[in-house]
């Protein structure tokens, strides 16, 4: 597969990565937990026929400014102005994980401009007889195996690209974990319940039935509250980062979900 | 040279399976281990042992902050310090310290140490630590990437609190207060002196050279191992253009000592084996959260000692042998004149001023920390008194009110004076 093109756009001054493949209706894709540390069978397959436009969140791979974030309405704030200066004006919208978490908000701050929405297991709800997984409170080298079902291709997924140093990548993925940490820490809970309401978009909502991060039950939980036309779709097999352990499964449902006339 | 008397306040009755049995020490330690009705017993008597340690010729008694921790049964030390305010005379009192960043609003901080400060005639030393992970991130919930800043605006507040003459606001990036007028001030002027217990983190050296504040080096794995943490603060100090004055820098150390190496052996194994083995018994789930440490200090490649110990537990699957803590000089064991020698020794090859002695540890008894104290007060202190203060002077020492100023406690009434 050949790689994404590259820009970079600033957000609060500070530089980030914009990836973008394809060529047809855009769609904008907002990553999950780790960021994207390569591009990825999933959007491969969606650029197949959309413009996918993948721009980094500050922290996450190929991005910074994190630090300089620190209440929800910062993260909000930067997310539009993340995707505006990535070229979103009126158009689809994925969100994966910490990415969803942040595509949701997107989509209740800024109704007019998400046409259908798309939520990969996003955080930011909380179920108490289900809290979800403390990500920051794992043995080290365990994290790979609780956030996906395939954790020897996500740990390939993960390692240093060819010509960056291994410290140097190190500190990388850390930052990228301590930005989900500034956003998420400690519980996960964002309080989005009680903005959910305002989501009037189609929605499809994604979960992996292996997610040991945040139970499949979240997937009923968000469709309950969000007053748009919702979908759900469970897809077997798949851990948290859904769209990385089954790019084939979830691309088919995003496709069609996201087909012309879908709304 | 200061001689300085620190507890920690270990639980003393943690199983003798603990390892095995118990998943940590830290932030999620067994809730069914603890016995109120004990510890109802154990903190008067570390209070003794602290109260004793001041009249016995300690140059200050040492209390500081943990949170859910089988080894350290001081959330608030400021309880601690207020009594040993009343309970001690001459002694300083060193809080070492209060973790900033989880005082909402901080000027809590600014008001305990000026109430701590008022009632001991300004006999209190005012530690800002950043807090452990397991403290501040996992057992207080603080944010991991927000703790620094949280932590270096909470000083500038506090300082600004007990300095400003004026009534003033104060709008920080996580602290907002329209009144910051904080009632008491601190006794002394500008304010109490302020020591920062910190790793090995060049940031840390260069604030403490910037504002001229004692940087001290708590490690619990003895003189070797702290060696080159102190050989680095002291190449950053010369760059910096900053003097050699041992008073500079604080350094902690276990000692056990007796009548001879002999007794001392067998008095302290149990202790010390105790401590290295059930104390620092901490899962590594706890010591690394995203953000605790700066990305100049993961270039730096600094672990924390915490870290350390916890990596060591999972490699080597026990806590340290009694050979290793006395081969490693974890612990100082020895007759006086070799305890004594020693400490010159440690003291002179890491040019530190303020020594902090840790002579209760692990499930020591009242007994022996007495014993223990007493013969260090009586037989070592002597022989390390004046080192260093022919050519320094200790700038960050606090200055109380002159005795004859000084109210003791006096809890009975005259009533022909009332009268």
């Amino acid at each position: 597969m050949s790689g994404p093109a590259e820009r970079t756009v600033l957000v609060n001054g500070e530089r980030c990565r914009v990836w973008e493949k394809g060529s047809g209706a855009p769609i904008f894709y907002l990553a999950g937990f780790g960021g994207l540390p390569r591009w990825t069978p999933f959007l491969d397959r969606l650029a197949e026929r959309h413009r996918v436009v993948a721009p980094s969140l500050p922290g996450f791979p190929g991005a910074t400014g994190h630090d300089r974030l620190d209440s929800l309405i910062d993260w909000v704030v930067a997310a539009l102005d993340l995707l505006e200066a990535a070229g979103l004006e009126v158009g689809d919208l994925i969100g994966a994980s910490v990415g969803g978490t942040l595509a949701a908000e997107v989509a209740v701050m800024a109704r007019r401009l998400v046409r259908r929405l798309v939520l990969v297991a996003p955080f930011g709800l909380y179920d108490k007889g289900s809290p979800p997984l403390d990500l920051w409170g794992q043995k080290p080298g365990a994290l790979p195996g609780m956030i996906s079902a395939k954790p020897e291709a996500f740990a390939a997924f993960t390692a240093p690209p060819e010509g960056i140093a291994p410290a140097e990548w190190s500190i990388q993925m850390n930052r990228a974990n301590e930005a989900a940490a500034r956003l998420l820490w400690p519980l996960s809970d964002t309080r989005l319940e009680r903005r959910l309401h305002r989501i009037r978009c189609a929605t499809l909502v994604v979960w992996g039935a292996a997610d040991r991060v945040l139970s499949p039950s979240y997937a009923e939980r968000f469709a309950a509250r969000i007053t748009g036309k919702t979908r759900t779709t469970i897809i077997p097999g798949a851990g948290h980062l859904a769209d990385f352990d089954a790019p084939e499964a979830v691309a088919e449902a995003v496709l069609s979900a996201l087909a012309p006339g879908e709304c | 040279m200061k001689l300085m008397w620190f507890h920690l306040m270990p639980y003393t009755r943690l199983p003798d399976d603990f390892r095995q049995r118990h998943n940590s020490v830290w932030v999620d330690i067994d809730r069914s281990l603890f016995d109120p009705t004990f510890a109802h017993r154990l903190y008067n008597e570390f209070m003794d042992e602290l109260e004793y340690a001041g009249a016995a010729g300690f140059d200050a008694v040492c209390v500081n902050e943990h949170h859910a921790n089988g080894y350290g049964l001081m959330p608030s030390p400021n309880l601690i310090a207020s009594a040993l305010a009343r309970r001690t005379s001459d002694t300083v009192i060193c809080v070492l310290g209060n973790s900033l960043a989880l005082y909402n609003p901080p000027t809590r901080v600014a008001e305990e140490m000026a109430m701590i400060d008022c009632i001991s005639g300004g006999r209190l030393i005012a530690g800002f630590p950043v807090g452990t992970p397991m403290d501040t991130c996992y057992a207080y919930g603080q944010n991991p990437s927000t703790l620094r800043a949280r932590y270096l605006e909470a000083h500038d507040l506090i300082v600004e609190a007990w300095t400003r003459p004026e009534i003033f606001a104060f709008n920080g990036r996580y602290n907002q207060l329209r009144y910051v007028n904080i009632w008491p001030h601190p006794l002394q002027k500008p304010h109490p002196p302020i020591w920062i217990p910190g790793g090995g983190s060049v940031e840390t050296w260069q604030w403490c050279a910037a504002m001229d504040y004692v940087y001290c080096y708590l490690s619990y794995f003895g003189y070797q191992a702290g060696r080159e943490t102190m050989m680095g603060f002291w190449r950053e100090m010369e760059r910096l253009g900053k003097d050699r004055n041992p008073y500079r820098a604080g350094f902690l150390q276990f000692v056990g000592v007796a009548e001879s190496r002999e007794e001392a052996m067998r008095l302290y194994k149990e202790p010390a084996e105790y401590f290295y083995g059930r104390c620092l018994h901490v899962d590594s789930r706890y010591v690394n959260p995203p953000g605790y440490n700066s990305e100049a200090t993961q270039r730096a490649r600094v672990t924390s000692q915490v870290a350390l110990a916890s990596q060591r537990a999972q490699t080597f699957g026990g806590g340290a042998t009694w050979e290793e803590i006395l081969a490693k000089g974890f612990v100082i064991i020895g007759s006086p004149d070799e305890v004594a020698a020693q400490l010159k020794q440690v003291a002179t090859d890491l040019n530190v001023g303020h020594l902090m002695l840790l002579l209760q540890f692990g499930n020591m008894s009242r007994d022996l920390a007495g014993y223990n104290t007493r013969i260090f007060a009586e037989r070592v202190l002597p022989q390390l008194r004046g080192l260093f203060d022919d050519r320094w002077e200790d700038r960050w020492w606090p200055t109380p009110l002159p005795k004859a100023a000084r109210v003791a406690p006096q809890p009975s009434f005259d009533r022909e004076a009332a009268e």
